[in-house]
C-alpha cells in the first residue's frame, strides 16, 4: 500500500513539475511574440506616419493648383465662386425612371430574404 | 607491527602430547589472520565507496542545481530593439481645422564618421565631399585625417539615396544615427505661423526637436508632451482658404510692387484665425538664420501680420465714430463741420474738398479727417482712450504666437488733445494688422469682446463680454458698408457679388527711421467684414509700399492697391467657407460649373 502511495506521489510531482515547466515556456514564449508585435505596430505606425506625409505633400494645394492648371484641357477646373452655388429648386433634375429589376439578388447578411 | 606466528610451538607441542593434529592449530590461525585482514580491506572499501558517493553527490547536485536555476529563470537575451520606430512621433503633429496635416515627423539618419575605424581618411573625405557638395571640404578632409578626433558630425539627416551612396563607398568609419525630422509638408504655405524647428539636445541615436517660432515655439512643451500621446495639435487655419490667401495675396503684391504683405483672415465670432500670410515668407522646413545685421523687419521670418507695427491711417476713424455713437454725441446721419481745422499752429485738412458740412456717415465713407477730428475732439480724450482699450489697442494680441505677444503696440505717453487728433484718423498710434482684425471683428459680431486664437475651438465656451453696443455695432457696419457699396466711397472696388463687404480703407505714410514721414512710402491697409448683412469674417489685407500706375497717374492709396487685393480675396475664399451668396430677390440661376 505504501509503495502505491509513493508511485502515485511520484507520479503527481512528476506531472506538475511538467505542467510548470511547459508553462514558464509558453509565457515566456508569449512574451516574446508580443514584443514581436509591438515591434510590428510600431513599424507599421511608423509607415502610416510617413505615408501621411506623403500624402500630404502630394496633396500641397501648390501641386493640385498646378496640376489643375496642367490638365485644364481635360477637367476645365477653376477657383470655386459664388456664381457656382444655386439653389436646389433650379438645378435640373434628370427625368426619374421607374427601376425595372430583371434579376433579383439574394442579400445573405438579411437571412437569405430576396430583393426586392 | 608484531606478527603472530602460524605455529606457535607451545601449542603445538602441546598438541603433539595430546596426540591430536598440530596441522589444525595452523589452520585455525591462518583463517583467523585471513579474517582480520579481510575486515581491514572492506572498511576501506566502505570508505572509499563514502568518498566517492561524495563526489558524485555534489556532482550531480551542482549540475541539478544549475540545471534548476536555468529551468526557473526567464532568458534574458542580448536584443537589438529597433530604436527607429520608439523614437517617431515624438512629437505631435499639427493639423489644419479639418485635420489636413501641417507639420509632421520623418525618420530619417544622421551621418556621422568615426576616423579611427577609417581606412582610407583622404578618400572617405573625397568621396563624402562628391556626395554632399555643400560640405566645408577642408574641414571634412582635416577632422578625418585627425588623430585626436574619435567622432565627427558630418550631416544632421540624410535622404536614403544619400545613405545608399555613402553605404556604397564600403567604408566602415561611416555610420549612421536614427533622426527624427520635422516635416512641413506645405512648404512656405503656412510659415509665419507654424514656425519651425530645430535640433536640441543631441545623441547619436536620437535629436530632440525644439520649437523656435510661431506655434511650435509656443506650444513646443503641449507638442512634446508624453502624456497625450502624440494627439495632433488642431489649429484654426484652413489649409485651402490659406493657400488662396496667400497666392491671391503674393500676386497682388507683385502687381502693386510693394515689398512686402499681410493678410489675416478671422472669424468675428470665435476670434479664430483662419487664414494669417505675411509676404515675404521662407520655408519652414529650411527655416533660415535670424539676420543679425539690417532692417529685421525687412527679413523674411519678420511676421508682418502679427509682429508688425504700423501706423493704421484712416481704418481707425470707424474707432472714432464708434466712441460718438457709443457716447450719443451723434447718430449716422449727425451733420458735421468738414471745413479745414486748425489747431497748434497746424492744418488740418482732407485729401479732398469734401464741402463744408457731411454726415457721419458721409465722414466715413468718403475718409474726412477733419470731420473725424471735430468728433473726437468733442467726445473727448478720455472716451477715445476707452475704447481703444477695449478694442485691445492698449496690450499685446493675446494670440498663441510668440511673436505676437512680444508685441506691444506703440501708444504716446503723454496723451495730449493733438494725439488724440491724430490718433483719430489713425495715426500717432501703431498697432499690428492683427489689432485691427481684432478690433473690425468685435465692431462686426455686435460688439462682443474677442479673444483671437490659432487653435481651434469649440463654439460653446465663448466669453460674450458686451464692449460696444448692438446698436452701435449694428450702425458702424452699415457705415462700412456704405465705403464700399456707395459711388463715392474709397473701397468701391471691394465690391464682390454675392458677399456684401463692407470696409475701411487706410493709407498711413511711412515714418522715417531719422524722424517724419516718408511722402512716397505708404502702408496702404484694408480692413473688411463680410457679408455685411450677417458679419461672419473680417479680412485686413495691407501692403508695404505699393504703387501702381492707374490712369496715367501713380496711386499708393489703399483704395487702389489693398482694396482690389482684398476683393480678389474675398471672391476666391468665401465659397470656400461655405459661405451664401446673397442675390437680390433670394433668386440664383443656374450656371454649370463643368464647361465641358
Amino acid at each position: 500500500m505504501r509503495i502505491f502511495i509513493y508511485i502515485v506521489c511520484s507520479f503527481i510531482v512528476i506531472t506538475m513539475a511538467y505542467w510548470a515547466y511547459t508553462e514558464n515556456y509558453t509565457t515566456q514564449a508569449s512574451i516574446r511574440r508580443v514584443e514581436e508585435l509591438n515591434r510590428l505596430v510600431a513599424d507599421e505606425k511608423e509607415a502610416i506616419s510617413i505615408l501621411n506625409a506623403e500624402w500630404a505633400y502630394l496633396n500641397r494645394p501648390e501641386r493640385l493648383s498646378n496640376l489643375a492648371d496642367l490638365n485644364f484641357i481635360k477637367l476645365k477646373l477653376v477657383p470655386l465662386a459664388a456664381q457656382h452655388f444655386t439653389e436646389l429648386e433650379v438645378i435640373p433634375m434628370s427625368p426619374r425612371r421607374s427601376l425595372v429589376v430583371s434579376s433579383p439578388v439574394l442579400v445573405s447578411s438579411d437571412g437569405g430574404k430576396q430583393f426586392p | 607491527m608484531r606478527r603472530k606466528p602460524l605455529r606457535p610451538l607451545a601449542h603445538i607441542i602441546s598438541a603433539r602430547q595430546n596426540g591430536k593434529n598440530p596441522d589444525f592449530i595452523e589452520a585455525k590461525e591462518r583463517s583467523k589472520r585471513n579474517q582480520a585482514l579481510q575486515l581491514k580491506t572492506r572498511v576501506r572499501a566502505e570508505n572509499r565507496l563514502l568518498v566517492l558517493g561524495l563526489i558524485f553527490i555534489i556532482g550531480f547536485s551542482a549540475i541539478g542545481g544549475k540545471m534548476a536555476m536555468l529551468a526557473s529563470s526567464s532568458v534574458q537575451e542580448v536584443r537589438q530593439y529597433n530604436t527607429g520606430s520608439k523614437i517617431i512621433n515624438q512629437r505631435a503633429n499639427i493639423v489644419d481645422r479639418n485635420g489636413n496635416i501641417l507639420a509632421t515627423n520623418m525618420s530619417t539618419q544622421a551621418l556621422y564618421a568615426q576616423p579611427p575605424l577609417m581606412i582610407d581618411p583622404k578618400k572617405a573625405a573625397d568621396d563624402i565631399y562628391k556626395i554632399f557638395p555643400d560640405l566645408d571640404y577642408e574641414r571634412l578632409a582635416k577632422n578625418f585625417g585627425s588623430d585626436k578626433r574619435k567622432f565627427v558630425w558630418v550631416k544632421k539627416s540624410v535622404s536614403p539615396e544619400q545613405q545608399q551612396l555613402v553605404h556604397d563607398l564600403g567604408e566602415p568609419g561611416l555610420l549612421f544615427g536614427n533622426r527624427e525630422m520635422r516635416l512641413y509638408p506645405n512648404g512656405k504655405l503656412a510659415a509665419h505661423i507654424l514656425g519651425g524647428t530645430r535640433f536640441g539636445e543631441e545623441g547619436v541615436r536620437a535629436a530632440e526637436i525644439v520649437g523656435v517660432g510661431g506655434v511650435e515655439k509656443y506650444f513646443d512643451k503641449m507638442l512634446r508632451d508624453p502624456a497625450l500621446e502624440g494627439e495632433p495639435l488642431k489649429l484654426s487655419i484652413d489649409l485651402t482658404v490659406q493657400a488662396a490667401t496667400r497666392q491671391v495675396l503674393k500676386d497682388g503684391m507683385r502687381l502693386m510692387n510693394a515689398k512686402g504683405a499681410s493678410a489675416i483672415l478671422m472669424d468675428v465670432n470665435t476670434g479664430e484665425i483662419i487664414s494669417l500670410v505675411s509676404l515675404p515668407d521662407f520655408d519652414p522646413n529650411n527655416r533660415p538664420r535670424a539676420a543679425i545685421l539690417g532692417d529685421p523687419s525687412e527679413n523674411p521670418l519678420f511676421n508682418r501680420a502679427a509682429q508688425g507695427l504700423y501706423e493704421l491711417g484712416s481704418t481707425f476713424k470707424i474707432f472714432t465714430a464708434a466712441t460718438s455713437l457709443e457716447k450719443g454725441l451723434v447718430n449716422p446721419q449727425t451733420i458735421i463741420d468738414t471745413t479745414p481745422f486748425r489747431w497748434n499752429r497746424k492744418t488740418y485738412k482732407d485729401y479732398k474738398n469734401y464741402g463744408l458740412t457731411n454726415s457721419v456717415e458721409d465722414i466715413i465713407m468718403k475718409s474726412s479727417n477733419v470731420g473725424t477730428i471735430r468728433m473726437a475732439l468733442a467726445a473727448g480724450t478720455s472716451a477715445q482712450k476707452k475704447t481703444l482699450k477695449d478694442l485691445g489697442f492698449f496690450e499685446a494680441v493675446p494670440v498663441e504666437l510668440g511673436e505676437a505677444s512680444r508685441t506691444k503696440p506703440q501708444i504716446p505717453k503723454n496723451w495730449s488733445d493733438t494725439s488724440t487728433i491724430t490718433i483719430s484718423f489713425g495715426h500717432g498710434i501703431s498697432a499690428t494688422p492683427l489689432h485691427l482684425a481684432t478690433a473690425y471683428s468685435i465692431v462686426a459680431n455686435g460688439g462682443f469682446r474677442v479673444k483671437p486664437t490659432i487653435k481651434k475651438i469649440d463654439f460653446g465656451n465663448l466669453s460674450r463680454e458686451q464692449v460696444i453696443s448692438p446698436k452701435t455695432s449694428k450702425q458702424l457696419i452699415s457705415m462700412l458698408r456704405r465705403v464700399v457699396s456707395e459711388k463715392d466711397g474709397t473701397a468701391k472696388m471691394a465690391k464682390v457679388e454675392g458677399y456684401e463687404v463692407a470696409g475701411k480703407t487706410g493709407t498711413a505714410e511711412k515714418i522715417k527711421p531719422t524722424g517724419g514721414y516718408y511722402d512716397d512710402k505708404v502702408i496702404a491697409t484694408f480692413a473688411s467684414i463680410f457679408p455685411a448683412s450677417d458679419p461672419k469674417y473680417t479680412l485686413v489685407v495691407s501692403l508695404d509700399e505699393p504703387e501702381i500706375e492707374v490712369y496715367g497717374k501713380n496711386r499708393r492709396t489703399a483704395g487702389y492697391t489693398s482694396v482690389p487685393v482684398a476683393a480678389e480675396i474675398i471672391s476666391r475664399v468665401a465659397p470656400i467657407l461655405n459661405l451664401r451668396p446673397i442675390v437680390p430677390n433670394n433668386k440664383m440661376t443656374y450656371t454649370s460649373i463643368s464647361s465641358q
